[in-house]
């Protein structure tokens, strides 16, 4: 019964600020929906016994990268209004229209017994323990590929922020 | 001694080969000596290696050095016998003389080195062709005196003209190789084998007449590119392109024998087939008088020699064609001496004149070159054959036993005594318009005699020219045949021709000497005083058939027309037509389809990211359909 | 009324098409880029619910690495943003149509 409340009240919230996100004209209002979306999404690892996730949602994506986010925009000064006038021909009525087959597809699809049917198995224990132990035996060569990937995203982003081609020219910016 | 004999060939090879990386680099004469050096002791080597032939103790023998294609019979093995012996010291000796006679002619070049590279090259492929014990390596050899042959007429590449004229040695010796490798391959088929051992000690075993006679006449068809016959003849002329040594060396005393040696060699299939052996004779006796024709015209002094060279290869063909295979290879032996003679005096002439060769603008040259004089003196007399000099015994020999032979060689008989008569008018004509007379000289020409290194070897070689008829006269007495001794091992199962009985051949001497002389009186007589100048050996206007014989029936001009213009259309053809238009035209029609075809699908890329999205999304949802209709739903 | 994984799944379903609706309908790159964030979120839903409905924990590890992989491809992909911004002064993806062919 608790869960039947917080499915309710903090999807709604999800698809709210999902809503927000995608058609508020100014970007910073989008981002503030997108975080509250991400919060109710916290609270659903929570629900479905992933602790560690959860933690991990609210510190990285809720924290660091929206933060990211709504610095990037107040760095290159587009918190303005945006016109949602579209220009591409058809685009919106394409978008709209595969939008919705996706969602009739996945009502069919919904209709498959095995994820109507109520769980079976026990509740995972999504404690860190648990994770560490999965990640650091089965997952530790892709885990260790990830330090890499992220080594290398922060050079190159220090990288690109840093150079500037017409600076690489000669010419001072 | 025998057994190494290869140090023959391995000596100038080794010439050529170290000249080949380090010529360049050393002062002017030490290349030259090296060269020379080398086949000189070639020659020695060789000499003593003959020993036994001349003592007539000698046996033939093969060496075999390694296996190469035994299948075949083609191994690297040598032969020598008395035949390749007098090859290999007729190569060697008057070789060696050219070579040092080259080191004054071509003092100066800026490539000197590279020009004895080339002489060393062709002497050792020209004894591989005359050491062969099997006509694989014979072929080798055949082939590498080709290339080297080409290298060298074609020294000077930076003039078009000796560019061309070597291009057109190649590929005149091209057509004759054809049939020659023809011919091999029908050896092959019929022998399984090419050693000459087999082939040619008893051939009647193995072919009928019918099949030797096919097998010969596609040699015969090599020999004559190899050896300026009709109808591959007219390379050799314009061969004079080389410097005066190649001229003499390659295309005078040696290459050109290349094919009389050959049809030698394989004497028993010749013989086995009458019709491809009367062949020879005929296409000889022809080419004879033909070149002896167009010589009577010619204003440069070499051309005038080339053709003398067609002309008297045609007297060996008609030798060897004849059965006189003795005489034939002692008229080889005799021409290489006097031909090399002329062909290296009209060197130190044209180098005394400093390159000029129009005949037209010499003349009294006997006062300033009397060294050279003297020798081109005895090498005329030598080829117009006067008596005791070398020509007069190896051409009355093979004019002799052509007579008799009888028949239809009585018919080609005629033709020699008439192509003699042709030889001493041009011959005296050549010496006249060169050596006596008034001087014609241009402004400013300042003849002098050559160097002592280019005189000796005249010298040399007229001595040659003067005393080597003596090796082989009829008469028995003070002088024995010693050649025809010599060479008895060689051809000892082959049914020779024979000379006419009783007093005949006094008479048969008696009227080609008239013949010589009376041709050389009546160009003398001719000349001598002539007031307005003509280098025409009668006084007729240049009209007429005489146009036709001054450019040499103007073969060179329908072969040009008939063959050459074709081809040149074909080739031009296919590269203008063919590849530009078709095969280029095909690649270049898949390109533009391509490009065509992605026009048609550029607008795809509108390059707006979003419509990219579009079709990605498409594509998520095409997969949810997929599975639905899979029964996922 | 018990939820199960269903009900999750229909919710990830509907946040993944807004987020697709707005990767597609809108042209300012942030919000783009927020849209690709929010359809990551919803497939990490997803994981995380059906790892509860069969007991398996590699659901969540999964999630853990896309988050990973998310978070370098923010930086990166912001970084590019300011570069492109810097020369264009715009951040719309409209304007920035050169590969066209």
């Amino acid at each position: 019964m608790v869960e039947l409340v917080l499915f309710i009240v903090f999807g709604l919230i999800a698809v709210a600020g999902a809503l927000s996100m995608v058609l508020h004209p100014n970007p910073v209002y989008g981002a503030l929906g997108l975080m509250a979306t991400m919060l109710s999404i916290a609270v659903f690892y929570v629900v479905n016994s992933g602790h560690f996730i959860a933690a991990v949602q609210v510190v990285v994506y809720a924290g660091a990268v929206m933060t990211l986010f709504l610095f990037v925009i107040m760095l290159i000064g587009v918190d303005r209004a945006e016109n949602l006038e579209e220009r591409l021909p058809m685009q919106r009525q394409l978008a709209i229209g595969l939008g919705v087959a996706f969602l009739v597809l996945i009502g069919l699809i919904g209709g498959n017994a095995w994820i109507t049917a109520p769980a079976s198995a026990s509740e995972p224990n999504g404690s860190v323990e648990a994770i560490a132990d999965l990640i650091f035996t089965d997952w530790l060569l892709p885990f260790e590929v990830t330090t890499l990937l992220l080594i290398i995203a922060s050079v190159g982003a220090v990288a690109l922020a840093q150079f500037s081609p017409r600076r690489r020219g000669g010419a001072e910016e | 001694m025998v057994d190494y004999i290869w140090i023959v060939i391995a000596l100038p090879l080794a010439g050529a080969v170290f000249l080949h990386f380090f010529g360049s680099r050393l002062r002017e004469p030490i290349a030259g000596v090296i060269a020379t050096s080398t086949v000189g002791l070639s020659f020695f080597y060789a000499l003593i290696a003959a020993a036994d032939f001349f003592s007539g103790t000698g046996e033939a023998e093969t060496v075999h050095l390694f296996d190469w294609i035994p299948t075949l019979g083609a191994n690297a093995e040598l032969l020598w016998d008395p035949l390749s012996a007098v090859m290999t010291l007729t190569v060697t000796g008057v070789g060696a003389l050219i070579h040092l006679y080259s080191i004054g002619y071509m003092h100066g070049d800026p490539r000197f080195g590279r020009f004895f590279t080339g002489l060393n090259f062709f002497t050792a492929s020209m004894l591989i062709l005359v050491l062969a014990d099997n006509f694989g390596a014979l072929f080798v050899g055949w082939e590498l005196v080709g290339l080297s042959s080409y290298l060298l007429i074609s020294f000077w590449f930076q003039k078009p003209s000796a560019a061309a004229a070597g291009k057109k040695a190649f590929i005149v010796n091209r057509i004759g190789d054809v049939g020659f490798l023809i011919g091999l391959m029908l050896i092959l088929a019929n022998f399984n084998t090419l050693t000459y051992g087999t082939v040619l000690a008893d051939p009647a075993r193995f072919v009928t007449a019918g099949t030797a006679t096919a097998i010969t006449l596609l040699l015969l068809l090599g020999a004559a590119g190899k050896s300026a016959q009709i109808p591959l003849y007219f390379w050799l002329p314009d061969a004079m392109e080389g410097p005066t040594p190649v001229s003499a060396l390659i295309h005078a005393a040696t290459m050109v024998t290349a094919g009389v040696y050959m049809v030698a060699r394989t004497a028993s299939l010749f013989e086995l087939s009458g019709f491809a052996a009367a062949t020879v004779a005929t296409v000889g006796a022809f080419t004879a008088l033909f070149a002896a024709t167009i010589a009577l015209m010619q204003r440069d002094i070499k051309r005038v020699l080339a053709f003398s060279t067609i002309s008297q290869l045609g007297y060996m063909f008609l030798a060897v064609g004849t059965g006189a295979y003795v005489a034939g290879i002692f008229h080889l032996f005799t021409h290489a001496f006097f031909k090399a003679l002329l062909f290296l005096g009209s060197g130190s002439v044209i180098h005394a004149m400093g390159d000029e060769q129009d005949m037209a603008k010499m003349g009294g040259l006997a006062k300033v070159m009397p060294v050279t004089h003297l020798t081109m003196v005895i090498g005329w007399l030598a080829i117009i054959g006067i008596p005791p000099l070398a020509g007069f015994w190896s051409k009355d020999e093979i004019l002799a036993l052509a007579f008799g032979a009888g028949g239809w060689f009585t018919f080609l008989w005629v033709l020699g005594i008439i192509t003699a008569l042709l030889t001493a008018v041009y011959m005296t004509r050549w010496m006249y318009l060169t050596f006596w007379g008034e001087a014609r000289w241009d402004d400013g020409v300042d003849p002098h005699e050559s160097p002592a290194v280019m005189t000796l070897p005249l010298v040399g070689l007229a001595v040659g020219s003067a005393a080597f008829g003596l090796l082989n006269t009829p008469f028995h007495g003070p002088f024995k045949p010693a050649f025809e001794h010599f060479l008895e091992p060689s051809f000892e199962a082959i049914e020779m021709a024979h000379l006419p009985s009783g007093s005949t051949p006094w008479f048969l001497a008696l009227i080609s000497i008239a013949a010589a002389a009376g041709g050389a009186l009546f160009a003398y007589r001719r000349y001598q005083g002539a007031e307005a100048f003509d280098t025409a050996p009668v006084a007729a206007k240049r009209t007429g058939v005489w146009r036709w014989v001054t450019n040499g029936y103007y073969v060179d001009d329908i072969i040009g027309n008939l063959l050459v213009l074709p081809g040149k259309l074909v080739a031009a053809w296919t590269a203008f037509v063919l590849d530009t238009e078709i095969i280029d035209g095909s690649v270049r029609a898949i390109g533009g389809g391509v490009r065509r075809i992605s026009g048609w699908l550029r607008p795809v890329q509108t390059g707006f990211v979003r419509n990219y999205a579009v079709v990605t999304f498409a594509g998520v949802v095409g997969l949810l359909v997929w599975f639905v209709s899979q029964g996922a739903g | 009324m018990e939820v199960t994984a269903g009900w999750y799944l229909a919710l990830g379903a509907v946040l993944f098409v807004i987020g697709a609706g707005g990767m597609l309908l809108r042209r300012n790159a942030l919000v783009m880029f927020m849209s690709i964030e929010l359809m990551l979120n919803a497939v990490n839903l997803t994981f995380v619910a059906i790892g509860r409905h069969v007991g398996d924990l590699n659901g969540q590890v999964a999630v853990f690495f896309v988050m990973v992989v998310a978070a370098a491809e923010v930086v990166v992909g912001l970084a590019i943003m300011i570069s492109v911004f810097r020369r264009r002064a715009s951040a719309s993806v409209d304007d920035l149509a050169v590969l066209k062919g």
